[in-house]
């Protein structure tokens, strides 16, 4: 039933995929796009952060829709893709933090700043999703923590633009807004090496994604056989 | 630090995840190898059950 | 109609178990008014008002919390939880009538809290009440679903604060901004866009989490 199998086909072609991206992304940003005026070589974080910041929001996003296949159609399997989607959106969420700290020293000297609203967005999303596994970890298995962390994972979802209307509220000085809604304030050479930085991130993720879901069925298939066999 | 060195940080940690990454799913390997080991053996001896 | 007679009754049935028990409500209340006490020597000398309403929102969510974390105990107590989900009555129903009634409980803690705050802190205008009203409509329905998510597993205390507060962070951006700011026509909109997104999904969702299978 939960045969792991016929999904793994196209993995390794997509990790190749990932990986080619990744070098053209990487070849992009470091030689080809122009150094940045205002900020110098410190900018070229920007090619690694921001994908990652999109990618983690992405897999959330994924999270939450197959969680709400979950509690459309009822079908179990959609619980573990959940759970694993908000599990690789938290690890992108924690690298997001993390260059982000590292652009934000290198830029204005500080590792954090609460005047930056993109970043307090970011870290209440963070904190939520982070409950969202204290949340599993107290519910004992069943079709009712499915249901409660798919619930759970979709108003993450529905709170992604509540908070992000918050913090528009008030100004925000700080936190370079690279697009404006004028289009972005960047070179083409510049939007290049950022959009295939995005492509080469976010298909990791996914490569990552599928890896984690097939180990996990894995180990369920293998403990379903050693009930058989016992 | 200089500039280069942060974005230098930067690369880097997103490059150390990815191989703490590789580890855990090795660990993970291991540990799938020897349950289908036991496996394999709890099958043999329903095959052979005198062996 | 036969479902607001539902919810009615529902309501009435937790208004009239606390009347008789009396420990939700007298706790919230005590609770709120230490805090602001705390509050007293927590903030320093000479510190700004706005100061003064970020703690009272702190002292909001946090009385809050204590009025949902009794909020199922008493159908969990008396073994009432599995009765009242297999009642004949929709089963959001039963997310609407806790809702309303610990909206009531925090309303009638506020109805104490609110007055001794702007008369030994900081005033409070009609708008700042206004902003008050529509944050306790989020939290009480928000909260309402995810007490009842975090009933069924252990350590249910400690869960639910970790689940409710980063959702409550814009409902006290709204609350704080109705407070203090010019302009508080765009934090009153927020409040309302949120319980209006929230109260929806909780409504919609709370059948999902609380039947067994």
């Amino acid at each position: 039933m939960s045969s792991a199998f016929l999904r793994i086909q196209g993995l390794p072609a997509l990790a190749v995929l990932a990986a080619g991206l990744m070098g053209l992304a990487l070849l992009l940003s470091f030689f080809i796009a122009p150094e940045d005026g205002d900020q110098g070589i410190s900018q070229r974080i920007f090619y690694i952060h921001v994908p990652i910041a999109l990618t983690a929001y992405f897999c959330f996003g994924l999270g939450a829709w197959k969680a709400l296949l979950l509690l459309w159609r009822g079908d179990e399997r959609h619980d573990l893709e959940s759970y694993v989607a908000i599990h690789q959106g938290t690890i992108f969420g924690t690298l997001t933090l993390i260059t982000g700290a590292i652009w934000a020293r290198a830029s204005w000297g500080v590792w954090w700043s609460w005047d930056s609203n993109q970043l307090v967005l970011f870290l209440t999303l963070f904190l939520f999703y982070c409950a969202y596994f204290m949340l599993r970890f107290s519910l004992p298995e069943g079709p009712r923590r499915a249901r409660s962390s798919a619930v759970y994972a979709l108003f993450g979802v529905a709170l992604i633009p509540v908070s992000f209307l918050a913090i528009r509220l008030a100004e925000d000085f700080i936190h370079p807004t690279t697009f404006t809604r004028d289009g972005p304030q960047m070179t083409g050479t510049m939007f290049a090496a950022f959009c295939v930085s995005w492509a080469a991130v976010t298909l990791l993720a996914y490569v990552l994604y599928r890896v984690e879901l097939v180990g996990k069925r894995l180990h369920t298939d293998l403990r379903e056989l050693r009930e058989a066999l016992e | 630090m200089t500039g280069g060195e942060y974005v230098a940080a930067a690369y880097g940690v997103v490059f150390v995840f990815l191989l703490v990454y590789v580890a855990i799913i090795a660990a993970k390997l291991v540990r799938l190898q020897r349950d289908t080991a036991e496996l394999l053996e709890l099958a043999r001896r329903r095959e052979h059950p005198d062996a | 109609m036969s479902y607001l007679a539902d919810v009615a009754a529902l309501t009435r049935k937790d208004l009239r178990v606390e009347l008789r028990a009396q420990d939700t409500l007298p706790a919230m209340l005590l609770f709120v008014l230490s805090t602001l006490v705390v509050f007293h020597f927590a903030l320093p000398e000479g510190t700004g008002e706005d100061a003064a309403y970020g703690l009272l929102w702190v002292a909001i969510v946090f009385t809050a919390l204590l009025g949902l974390a009794r909020a199922w105990v008493p159908e969990q107590e008396h073994g009432v939880f599995d009765g009242l989900v297999l009642a004949p009555c929709d089963r959001s129903a039963i997310w609407v009538g806790k809702t309303v009634a610990t909206l009531a409980f925090l309303l009638a803690a506020q109805a104490v809290a609110l007055p001794a705050f702007a008369l030994f802190f900081a005033p409070l205008d009609a708008v700042a009440l206004v902003g008050v009203l529509l944050a306790d409509i989020g939290i009480c329905a928000v909260g309402s679903l995810l007490a009842a998510m975090a009933a069924a597993g252990r350590a249910r205390e400690l869960l639910l604060p970790l689940l409710l507060l980063p959702l409550s962070i814009p409902l006290i951006v709204g609350g704080v901004g109705a407070a203090i700011s010019t302009e508080p026509g765009r934090y009153l909109l927020l409040l309302a866009l949120y319980d209006g997104i929230f109260a929806v999904l909780s409504w919609a969702s709370f059948e999902y989490v609380v039947t067994e299978s």
